[in-house]
This record gives structure tokens, C-alpha cells and sequence, in this order.
């Protein structure tokens, strides 16, 4: 038998304020696919099954969940459950009153995303004049006592404001802050050039992160991992295909992934059709590139052993850049591919952004 | 005098699935041995390390457990799981 998960990804809806040039969405979300979202029953009774089948971690998210008008509803469910929740927000609909009710249902814990520590600037790259109301909710969640997370993607326009980032979180008593360098799918493939870093870019940020740390202590826990596109060995992602965690989609569909909708051919059980013990047992999606039995070469005799470490990497990032969703992660220096994950760190770098829309954007 | 908590939003709990103590934090899960749950229960933020201490001496016949309680503590302080506030 497979592994028990321990996280369960729920996406609630796809639908959200903002219009991140990065968003990992996936970039039909306006399509017929995602039209019909489950309702509060079927979340109800998926949370019982997940946390039958060993998760104890849930991942509130979307999209924006705050756009679900029965959140109160589920933070109840997941806490009857005996799941720890964690809602991942963007802030701009989190009042003080819409937060309380949350609190009193047994949400755990809030994430709030921050586009970056200037006010203009956070604006401009989420598309949306939020960060007022960002700072406001980040005050509420501490007022309430929730221990919270501040998270930031980072790219080549807010790399270099690491510092201000860092002083934000610790002013926001944050117990958590998640630096996420960009990763190339869904939104962010469109905007590559205007996203990819330099290596002096995150040479320095990585640096004012270590100086953090050693200031500040384990009151504050920083997340820093370096963006895949500057290493020499793949990342064991999402802890390995189909091993601890999984997403569900806001139209019902499980996948080992947040971009595993990007990969053809594979099929996607649905938790109104199926138990979710089947769909992680048994179902395609799942099964497909789970363990190491599906690997190709050089996976196959990895030179350094280790296919129960990285699990082969990305699936989605080695089907985007070879067109073989199981191939060795090209990030792997073994790869025959690699020359493609070193020339695209050579992008002429542009400001532009293509902002996120329900529409499929040109180019997308 | 130190009185350890566990910090905002950790939360400890049996997990009936795998049969084991764990502490759920933001986005983690610790396991957690029988020794470490019982000290973990105790961080209140209300009751000291000797408190703690006297707890435990008390439901193990007179054992004296101080000096591992304390190490417990700082451990798992360092790791950002307990906040000690010097009073």
C-alpha cells in the first residue's frame, strides 16, 4: 500500500481579487471544467475521509477562499474532522468580523500573501490596490490570536526589497514567513522574462535571509528555497507523486499536484464519484508516478542514487520543458535536457507583466 | 523563572490513524514521544520549569526529572515550538 497523506490542498474556487503574473492556477480556469464547484456537504465529507486516510494538515485556498460564503461552515467541518487548518488568503476580504467567526468555527491558522513590502508596488504586481487592506488583516489575525504567516513570491521586480520584507513580517508579529521563488507553470510561463531572477538577485536575498535568521532567532521561521532554475539537482516535489500530500480542485477533481492539470493524458477521479482513500490508492493520477517503477533513464540508474530522495523531481516542469512528463526533471544536471533550465536564466529580462484573468490571455 | 508555552496556534493531539501524539503547528507536524507529549501538556505558560518538573516527580513516585525537563524545553524552544518569556 502507498504511503498515508498528511496535507490535503483544498482549492475552494479559482475565482480571486487579485491577478498575480505569476498565479499557479491553471490557466483555463474560466473554462467549462471549473464552472461547477462543490458545495459544502461534499467538502464536509471529504475532510472526514482525509483525515480517515491519515491527513492531518488542510490548506484552505484557491483562488481566493475568502470568496467562499460558507468558510465558517468548513473551518467547522475541518475541525470536527480533527484536521489543523490554515487558511491561505490574500487579505482583502479578511475583516475583523468575517475573521472573528472564523476563529469561533476553529480555523487554526491564517496565511496572508504579500505581493511586496511597498505599498505601490505591491499594487502594481497584483494587479489590484490591496495592500492597505492586506496590512489591516495581517492586525486583525494577530488581534485575534492567530499565529500567522506572511508569504511573498519572489521574482526578479521584488527580490531586491528581501530586507524591507523582512522588517514588515517581524513589525506584523508573523510567526512565519514563506519566501516562494517563482516556479514556471500556470501563469508564470507567460511572464518568464519578466520574473526570472538573477543569481547576484538571490545571492544577496539569500544572504539577508541568513543575517535574519541569526538575529532573530526561531521567533520568526523563514522559509528560503532556492528557485529550481539555478540548481544542479531536482527537488523532490510535492515530497515525492502521490507520498504525502494532494490537492483538491474546486470542481472536485484530486491530483498530486497544483499543476498537474498542465499533464495529458493522465485522468482525474472526482470526490463526487469516489472515496478519497480509492483516488489515492488506486486512481491514475495517482498511481502513474508514484515510487520510482515509472522512471526512464537516467532516473532509471541515477549515478547518485537518489531516486527515493528526489523522486525524480517535477513532473510538470520536465513535461513543459522536453514534452515527456516522465522524463528526468531537466533541472538535473544529468538530464540531456539541461541546457534548456541554464538558457532560460538568460531571458532578456522585461518589466511587462501578462496580469491573470478569467480569460485566457493572449499568449497564454 | 521561566513559564514555557507551546507557541500561537500549536495545537497537541492523538492521532488515531497512525496511533501517535503529534503537535500540530502551522503547516507542520511534529511526532512526539510519550515523555515529550506529557512535558508538552504541562506548558501552559502558567506553570515553571520546576512546576513542571514537580508535576511529573509527583506522577513517576519521587523520579527526578529536572534536568531532563529542561533540556525538553530548550530543545524544542529552539526549534520554535515553545516560547520561553522570562517573567
Amino acid at each position: 500500500m502507498p504511503s498515508r497523506p498528511s496535507t490535503l490542498i483544498a482549492e475552494l474556487s479559482y475565482q480571486c481579487p487579485l491577478h498575480c503574473p505569476y498565479c499557479s492556477n491553471p490557466v483555463d480556469i474560466g473554462g467549462e471544467r471549473y464552472r461547477r464547484e462543490l458545495g459544502t456537504d461534499d467538502w464536509v465529507r471529504v475532510f472526514a475521509q482525509a483525515r480517515r486516510l491519515g491527513v492531518l494538515q488542510l490548506a484552505l485556498t484557491g483562488g481566493e477562499p475568502m470568496l467562499r460564503g460558507d468558510l465558517v461552515e468548513l473551518c467547522a467541518g475541518a475541525r470536527d474532522a480533527g484536521l489543523y487548518s490554515s487558511l491561505i488568503t490574500a487579505g482583502t476580504l479578511f475583516t475583523r468580523e468575517r475573521a472573528r467567526a472564523l476563529k469561533s468555527a476553529g480555523l487554526d491558522h491564517v496565511q496572508i500573501s504579500i505581493q511586496s513590502p511597498d505599498p505601490e508596488d505591491n499594487d502594481r504586481i497584483a494587479g489590484n490596490r490591496s495592500f492597505a487592506k492586506k496590512i489591516a488583516a495581517a492586525l486583525v489575525a494577530r488581534e485575534l490570536d492567530f499565529p500567522l504567516t506572511i508569504n511573498c513570491v519572489l521574482h526578479r521586480q521584488n527580490l531586491d526589497r528581501i530586507e524591507e520584507l523582512l522588517a514588515l513580517t517581524l513589525d506584523l508579529g508573523a510567526q512565519r514567513l514563506e519566501l516562494a521563488n517563482t516556479q514556471y507553470y500556470g501563469w508564470a510561463v507567460a511572464n518568464q522574462a519578466a520574473l526570472m531572477p538573477s543569481w547576484e538577485q538571490l545571492q544577496r536575498a539569500e544572504a539577508a535571509v541568513q543575517r535574519f535568521r541569526e538575529r532573530v532567532g526561531p521567533k520568526v521561521t523563514v522559509l528560503w528555497v532556492l528557485p529550481d532554475f539555478y540548481e544542479q539537482l531536482p527537488k523532490p516535489c510535492m515530497g515525492g507523486w502521490g507520498r504525502t500530500a494532494m490537492v483538491i480542485a474546486p470542481n472536485g477533481e484530486v491530483m498530486p499536484c497544483q499543476a498537474a492539470s498542465t499533464i495529458d493524458g493522465l485522468a482525474f477521479a472526482n470526490v463526487r464519484n469516489h472515496p478519497l482513500e480509492w483516488i489515492w490508492n488506486e486512481s491514475d493520477a495517482f498511481v502513474r508516478f508514484r515510487g520510482t517503477d515509472w522512471m526512464q533513464e537516467p532516473c532509471r540508474s541515477c549515478p547518485l542514487g537518489r531516486q527515493e530522495e528526489d523522486f525524480g523531481g517535477c513532473r510538470c516542469q520536465a513535461l513543459r520543458l522536453t514534452g515527456d512528463a516522465a522524463a528526468t526533471d531537466p533541472v538535473c544536471r544529468f538530464s540531456p535536457h539541461h541546457d534548456r533550465v541554464v538558457q532560460a536564466r538568460e531571458l532578456a529580462p522585461t518589466d511587462e507583466f501578462v496580469y491573470r484573468t478569467m480569460k485566457r490571455a493572449a499568449g497564454v | 523563572m521561566t513559564r514555557p508555552r507551546l507557541i500561537t496556534g500549536a495545537r497537541l493531539q492523538y492521532d488515531d490513524v497512525r496511533s501517535e501524539h503529534v503537535l500540530l503547528i502551522p503547516e507542520g507536524v511534529v511526532k512526539l514521544n510519550s515523555t515529550a507529549v506529557e512535558v508538552l501538556e504541562l506548558c501552559d505558560g502558567a506553570r515553571s520549569l520546576d512546576d513542571i518538573a514537580g508535576v511529573l516527580r509527583a506522577r513517576y513516585q519521587g523520579a527526578d526529572v529536572r534536568d531532563d525537563v529542561r533540556e525538553l524545553v530548550e530543545a524544542m524552544a529552539q526549534r520554535g515550538l515553545v516560547v520561553i518569556d522570562a517573567i
